[in-house]
């Protein structure tokens, strides 16, 4: 695909004015569908597009869409845009340098759910982006593409850029909601949710950036067109967001269920310093990991699945052979236990209790039944929480673990890390 | 009314009942943390995971409403393993301090690992997370971060029930911990409750801890003697000495809760104060007398052609005020008032907390009784009374110091029956103590016109006797007709009067009734 869609960007130079995204077709869409065509007729043509989420879980757009309660007219959109999986960095690009296409997106939604009061929740720390985005809001407002009677046509819409508080849970859906009604993020027990009970208890649709980027280009070309990329059950243009260790790293617009390998030595130059590939983790922190023998996979939400992964936020993480597995997974550990909001129990003491196994692992003093521990702990954390911030600490450190036992056994024999002992003695020989 | 079956035995439930109380209704517990019927599901324990049939994930029995045809296991192994690592889960970081944690023997924590987990623990001592211990945080409540589990049913009280806000979670993950807001302490006049609803040893109460070990305790279930609203207590003694009361549920009354105020209130009927035997003037001093002496010179004084009055509080059971009246006016021809006393600026609310400081002011009314005490006064100031009995009522809140000493000239002979030295006494010719709401079985009727019964705690202090018992003996030296129970003293309320038709004291005990008729009224 040559063709980018989602990162235009890259092929329009200061396409993130208002001036210059319009000149190249920008708000065309909104204009055609806000004057001729209906709100459900929308909703229908992005089920048949077969779009489904990108945040992670790949539910089915339209479908999401449709499970609001027809008796309420107050209801809200909600973007995630609290993007803070490690590994991912794809939203970023959107909103930085093409808030337009979201803004645009947003309208055609927020038409199509009937909503008049979308909010955008964006991460803290992506104080950049906001500035570009309310920027992009006020101009968008200015240009009549947004705010009250856009077009003539008697839609309103208000939006609003709401800056996160600076935790990763806030990007669980529910835990955006309370966080966006000045709450403490903790996630919310469901049901009911966010479609029928969501912000301050009104009917409210969450969409990721990226998944509501995909809109205008569906109401622009046709479902029909969406459906010729990619493949059938999950088709589209994707974001594919490489780092560690390859050549070139970086945020890549590919069609979904693009080959795992290819991704990694087609388009992004493979390992760098000729080195061997380990291991790559294909969706975000959170997700199971491949060793190099499981990278024969494309990356869509049902291949990933059938190969023990998933796309999550399509953080792909590519780690050479010098990598310390275990050091890896401390690393992760200690990412959940820090960002587990501490609701639930096996969450709040699991996520702790890992890390604590794998700095023991890591430093020595670990004892000889924690490789099994660690696999005990993260079985009970699964499934059993208000959300998956669990099952995130605990499906990397099971495939890690099951993966790469013989390493873990080794830290286990060494009393710490080989590796770094190796280099320590190295260190010490030169001095 | 849904169906479903639990554990292979089917239930029907009404609409909107969870799997917790569902469960219950079999006699089945789901063993829970965060879940409290008085307040709203907050789902984070993971407790109470059920495995329910077509349904991958086992789920929260708090939360899931019983569905027609559901098939719920409570004790399938899936479920049993999640208990166990959930109890581990909370086991963690939390001390091992049982032996000087004052929760102990009522701890949640201590019961369910007893009974579902059992296991040895994997996690070194050492490496546990600290927090802090013993924080004082309010005039009732102290807070052991630590021993926290954060089931946040303390933050959902305070944010949900008082709407006070005083309590928040703060920092996250492991290091989770409930704390005040800054600038705030918990001083609402409902904080005590937060220690009866931890599930742990994180909220202790500050009146109570480290007074006893909660095993040696009994428990009898009662009514708040504090105020007009009558909060059903279960009353924690132990060897004639009331230790604390524990709100009990009423759906009707008090919900799950009750004021601090109230809670604080046994410490009127015990200590120092109590009136320990029945004494009689001589000269300037008292002289103990034997109660046989004592009932009979109470006798000697009624009879005769006198003219008598008496005044008896709102503090009293209805059986008191009952006999109370048919001795003094039916028996005797006397004239008889109700003296329901509050101080000023009493304090009072829209949630439990009642302005009226008595108990069974309704209990006076619905008896047909008059408030008006200051009417006997001023008859007796005016010579127009020769002998005076005084039940439970302390003088100064009906007259000033010097109309209480005129009334000692006026009168030929006052008896005063209460529970405690007072301002009464002064003129006094013969002092009966007697019991105290907790040492006797009655009822009071409160501020709904709802009657509750009161149960027998221990025994009277000293040689007290409860009233009613007094008060038949005497009836019976003068001829009428005596009983040998409250409960019958009850059932002969329930013939006089309309309003207490068809009750009993045994059927009333557990959540009372209301009276019948809209008003009272001789039957």
């Amino acid at each position: 695909m040559s063709e980018k869609i989602l990162l235009r960007h890259e092929d329009v130079a200061n396409l993130r004015e208002l001036d210059v995204y319009v000149s190249d077709g920008g708000y065309a869409t909104a204009l055609r569908v806000l004057k001729e065509r209906e709100p459900e007729d929308i909703i229908e043509e992005v089920k048949a597009s077969g779009l489904r989420g990108r945040g992670g879980a790949g539910f089915p757009t339209g479908m999401k869409w449709g499970f609001l309660p027809k008796d309420n007219p107050l209801r809200y959109l909600c973007v995630n845009a609290d993007e803070s999986e490690p590994g991912t960095f794809k939203d970023r690009q959107i909103l930085e340098h093409n808030p337009h296409l979201l803004l645009e997106s947003m309208v055609l939604a927020a038409y199509a759910i009937k909503c008049h009061k979308a909010y955008i929740y964006i991460r803290g720390e992506f104080a950049q982006g906001a500035k570009i985005l309310e920027e992009a809001v006020r101009e968008a407002v200015a240009g009549g593409h947004l705010g009250e009677d856009i077009y003539g046509t008697g839609f309103d819409l208000d939006v609003v850029v709401h800056r996160g508080a600076g935790a990763y849970i806030c990007g669980e859906e529910t835990g955006l909601i309370e966080s966006l009604e000045g709450k403490r993020a903790y996630p919310r027990v469901k049901p009911p949710f966010p479609a029928v009970y969501g912000v301050f208890g009104a009917p409210t649709i969450v969409n990721n950036v990226e998944t509501l980027c995909c809109v205008r280009p569906i109401l622009e070309r046709g479902a029909q067109w969406f459906k010729t990329i990619g493949p059938e059950k999950s088709p589209g243009p994707k974001l594919y967001c490489v780092s560690g260790h390859v050549e070139r790293p970086g945020v890549y617009e590919l069609p979904m269920g693009t080959n795992l390998r290819e991704l990694i030595y087609d388009h992004c130059g493979g390992i760098p310093g000729g080195k061997k590939l380990k291991a790559v983790i294909p969706g975000g922190s959170s997700v199971p990991i491949f060793t190099a023998d499981e990278i024969d996979v494309n990356m869509d939400f049902d291949s990933i699945a059938a190969a023990g992964s998933l796309l999550g936020s399509c953080g792909t993480i590519v780690m050479n052979e010098d990598t310390c597995m275990v050091r890896a997974l401390r690393i992760i550990a200690r990412f959940y236990r820090h960002e587990s909001c501490g609701q639930c129990t096996p969450c709040r003491e699991g996520t702790g209790w890992l890390e604590r196994l794998m700095i023991g692992l890591e430093d020595g003093g670990a004892n000889d039944r924690d490789v099994d521990l660690l696999m005990q702990v993260a079985d009970n954390m699964m499934g059993n929480t208000v959300c998956v911030l669990a099952d995130a600490a605990a499906m990397p450190t099971k495939s890690f673990v099951t993966k790469f036992r013989s390493e873990f056994e080794e830290h286990l024999q060494h009393g710490g890390c080989p590796q770094r002992s190796a280099e320590a003695m190295r260190a010490s020989a030169h001095a | 009314m849904p169906k479903l079956e639990i554990d292979g035995q089917e239930v029907e439930v009404a609409n909107g009942t969870n799997l917790v109380q569902a469960a219950e209704q079999l006699g089945t517990e789901v063993p829970h943390y965060c879940y409290h019927p008085g307040l709203p599901v907050a789902g984070n324990c993971r407790m109470c995971l059920v495995e329910i049939e077509k349904m991958p994930k086992l789920q929260i029995a708090c939360n899931t409403r019983a569905n027609e045809g559901m098939v719920v296991h409570t004790k399938s192994d899936r479920v049993l393993r999640a208990r166990e690592s959930v109890l581990e889960f909370l086991l963690v970081n939390h001390p091992i301090d049982c032996p000087i944690c004052d929760q102990a023997g009522e701890c949640k924590l201590q019961d369910y690992y007893m009974d579902h987990d059992r296991q040895e623990s994997r996690i070194p001592l050492e490496s546990k997370v600290s927090k802090g211990k013993a924080i004082d945080i309010g005039p009732m409540i102290m807070l052991d971060q630590e021993r926290c589990i954060l089931c946040t049913r303390c933050t959902r009280f305070l944010d949900e029930v008082t709407g006070t806000s005083e309590l928040g979670i703060f920092e996250r993950g492991n290091h989770c911990q409930i704390d005040l807001f800054p600038g705030v302490m918990l001083d609402n006049p409902y904080s005590g409750n937060v220690a009866d609803i931890c599930p742990v040893g994180a909220l202790t109460n500050k009146d109570f801890r480290f007074r006893t070990r909660v095993w040696y305790l009994e428990s009898t279930p009662s009514v708040c003697p504090g105020c007009a609203t009558g909060c059903n207590i279960d009353i924690h003694h132990r060897s004639g000495e009331v230790f604390r009361y524990r709100p009990r549920h009423n759906p009707d009354v008090n919900s799950y809760w009750m004021c601090d105020e109230g809670r604080l209130s046994y410490k009127r009927y015990q200590g120092e104060g109590r009136l320990l035997q029945p004494v009689q003037r001589a000269g300037e001093d008292w002289q103990p007398i034997a109660w046989d002496a004592a009932v009979g010179r109470f006798v000697d004084v009624l009879k005769g052609d006198k003219r008598i009055a008496g005044v008896i509080s709102a503090q009293s059971s209805n059986e008191e005020i009952f006999l109370f009246d048919q001795l003094v006016r039916e028996q005797l021809s006397g004239q008889v008032a109700g003296h329901s006393w509050s101080p000023e600026g009493a304090s009072s609310d829209e949630l439990l907390i009642d302005g009226d400081k008595n108990p069974n002011t309704a209990g006076l009314t619905e008896l047909g009784l008059t408030l008006d005490a200051r009417k006997i006064i001023d008859s007796a100031l005016a010579g127009e009374i020769d002998t005076l009995v005084l039940y439970g009522t302390d003088l100064t809140q009906v007259c000033t110091v010097e109309e209480i000493a005129e009334l000692g000239d006026k009168l030929d002979a006052a008896i005063v029956l209460d529970l405690r030295y007072g301002p009464s006494l002064e003129i006094a010719d013969l002092v009966l103590p007697i019991a105290s709401y907790a040492e006797i079985e009655g009822s009071f009727i409160n501020r709904q016109r709802r009657c509750q019964v009161l149960g027998r705690s221990m025994e009277p202090t000293g040689h007290s006797w409860p009233g009613w018992q007094l008060l038949t003996k005497v009836a019976g030296s003068l001829g009428a007709p005596s009983h040998d129970s409250a409960s019958a003293v009850f059932e002969r309320i329930a013939d006089k009067h309309a309003a207490f038709r068809g009750l009993t004291l045994a059927g009333l005990a557990g959540l009372g009734a209301p009276l019948g008729g809209a008003t009272s009224g001789d039957g």
